[in-house]
């Protein structure tokens, strides 16, 4: 059944953002949708990763504003509605002592609020939330004994475990060989289709984006905004690659 | 060897002791993990110079100890986010400086000069009463406190980043750690002293995590060590009149290569 695609939960409306006086973002305007699968993609130092720090609240715009389910992301509060996966394969501790199951626990503990402690029905949707990325059976092994794909299957259930309503994922596939890379999406395009549930991948790679999202976005230091991605010609791509200044915009289908 | 219990210094160093302990290893866990054990050393030469002040004062060195770590600890955490100077080097600023001011002060105020030798390799002679309740009392919070904020702990020292998105305070949480470290560090001076207190909090957890086990099990096993060192330390130091606090660093030594020979095997 096709998710109705016009609640905004996301809205990015006129945001810049510089470090000095440079900008590394100008006047960016999109918003993401309930049900939405966007895949943003952009060259590296194109933006994308400082537009997802500004989304999550890492980093506050210089200008414009960017409301998340309503609400301006300065005054937001409920952070669990917002997973996240970050590029963790990369650069984490492989000798943290974590059991896998300890690792997916954190994603209960901003939900829960300080000084609660885990109760059986977390214990529940934990295990609920390993189960949907099938590394229930890996529960008890350590984290650093993994391979980089079942690590990154991990961090999607870390960000389950909380209940969010839309997920980001920061270039997720780094590190993951490739076969493990195909599953890794299929299991992303389950949770879309399946639960229904709003992603966000940020990648450099079109490769890893382009398959089954339904949004698809991209960004150097302005943003082009596409809802039917297949329409993306390779020459177009190139366009947009390759000339950093000159950039098409094409019409956000909410205006 | 029970002729011991019937000292009572030595029962005093036992009590005081084997609360550090306990809570050494649970801060020391957090601290290595995020690879920031040098803050030990440097709250702990921060406490000399508190150390030194309480002498120079007449006021109880245990209470200047702790009011000068924790102060500094807050300092710390505050020039490291404002990135004018690197996180090291605020450390080393610290630790130079604190040791600079406690020379400066020493030199000020003569005549407490073996007093101070204690203070510096810790002997369970200089644990009064009032220390064994000051550091029950405040070791019970620090144990407390940690079990408390276990969870936010555990999550910003596994990942700080996604802590801060799932809307864990980790600034708050961060700087109650480094103000919980400069409070432990402060409690063992007088059981270990200043220049071993960072061994009492490094070696039983990177002993433990030798091991490979869970969280939770990593802290029970750094927590064996370290109580079994701090005992048979104090045991051993006692029976044979040698260092209290160099005895009780060697023990968890000991432990620590025979652990790492396990491994080899």
């Amino acid at each position: 059944m096709p998710v109705d695609h016009t609640k905004n939960i996301i809205e990015v409306e006129n945001v810049s953002f510089g470090y000095n006086e440079e900008l590394v973002l100008e006047k960016i305007n999109f918003n993401i949708h309930k049900g939405d699968y966007l895949g943003v993609i952009g060259p590296n130092g194109g933006g994308k990763s400082t537009l997802l720090k500004l989304i999550l609240g890492l980093l506050t715009p210089s200008q414009g504003t960017i409301k998340l389910f309503g609400i301006d992301v300065r005054n937001f509060k409920e952070w669990w509605r917002v997973g996240y996966v970050p590029q963790k394969v990369v650069n984490f501790d492989v000798n943290f002592p974590a059991t896998v199951f300890e690792v997916v626990s954190m994603g209960r503990y901003g939900r829960k609020g300080l000084f609660r402690q885990l109760n059986r029905e977390d214990r529940k949707i934990i295990e609920q939330s390993l189960e949907q990325v099938e590394m229930m059976e890996y529960r008890n092994r350590m984290i650093g004994d993994l391979s980089g794909g079942q690590q990154q299957r991990v961090f999607i259930a870390r960000a389950m475990a909380a209940q969010p309503e839309v997920i980001f994922l920061d270039e997720p596939t780094a590190g993951v060989d490739v076969p493990s890379q195909g599953k890794f999406y299929d299991l992303l395009k389950k949770l879309n289709r399946e639960l229904e549930l709003t992603l966000v991948f940020v990648s450099h790679d079109i490769e890893a984006v382009v398959h089954d999202v339904t949004e698809l976005a991209f960004v150097n230091k302005a943003l082009t905004y596409d809802d039917h991605p297949i329409d993306i010609s390779h020459h177009k791509l190139e366009k947009l690659y390759g000339h950093k200044k000159h950039i098409l915009y094409k019409d956000n289908k909410n205006k | 060897m029970m002729e011991i219990f019937q000292y009572g210094f030595a029962v005093r160093g036992l009590e005081a002791g084997l609360i550090i302990g306990l809570i050494a290893p649970l801060i020391g866990m957090f601290l290595v993990l995020r690879r920031y054990s040098l803050i030990a050393d440097t709250l702990a030469h921060v406490s000399l110079a508190g150390i030194a002040m309480g002498f120079l004062l007449g006021l109880n060195p245990l209470f200047t100890a702790i009011g000068s770590t924790v102060l500094s600890s807050v300092i710390i955490e505050r020039l490291r986010l404002s990135r004018k100077v690197y996180g090291e080097s605020a450390l080393a600023i610290f630790l130079s400086g604190s040791l600079a001011l406690a020379v400066v002060l020493i030199s000020l105020s003569k005549g407490f000069n073996v007093g101070l030798l204690n203070y510096l390799f810790g002997s369970i002679v200089t644990v009064t009463q009032t220390d064994v309740y000051v550091i029950a009392a405040l070791g019970t919070v620090v144990a407390i406190l940690i079990w408390l904020l276990y969870k936010e702990l555990i999550y910003i020292t596994f990942d700080e980043e996604s802590a801060q998105v799932s809307g864990i305070p980790t600034r708050l949480i961060n700087t109650l750690l480094i103000i919980l470290a400069a409070l432990t560090v402060s409690l063992s001076i007088p059981i270990v002293g200043v220049l071993l207190i960072s061994a009492l909090m490094v070696i039983p957890v990177v002993t433990a995590l030798q091991f490979r086990q869970s969280f939770v099990k990593t802290i029970f096993i750094a927590e064996a060590v370290s109580l079994f060192s701090v005992l048979v330390g104090i045991l051993t130091s006692f029976s044979l009149d040698l260092s209290t606090g160099g005895t009780i660093v060697l023990v968890s030594l000991l432990i620590f290569m025979v652990t790492l020979g396990m491994k080899r095997k």
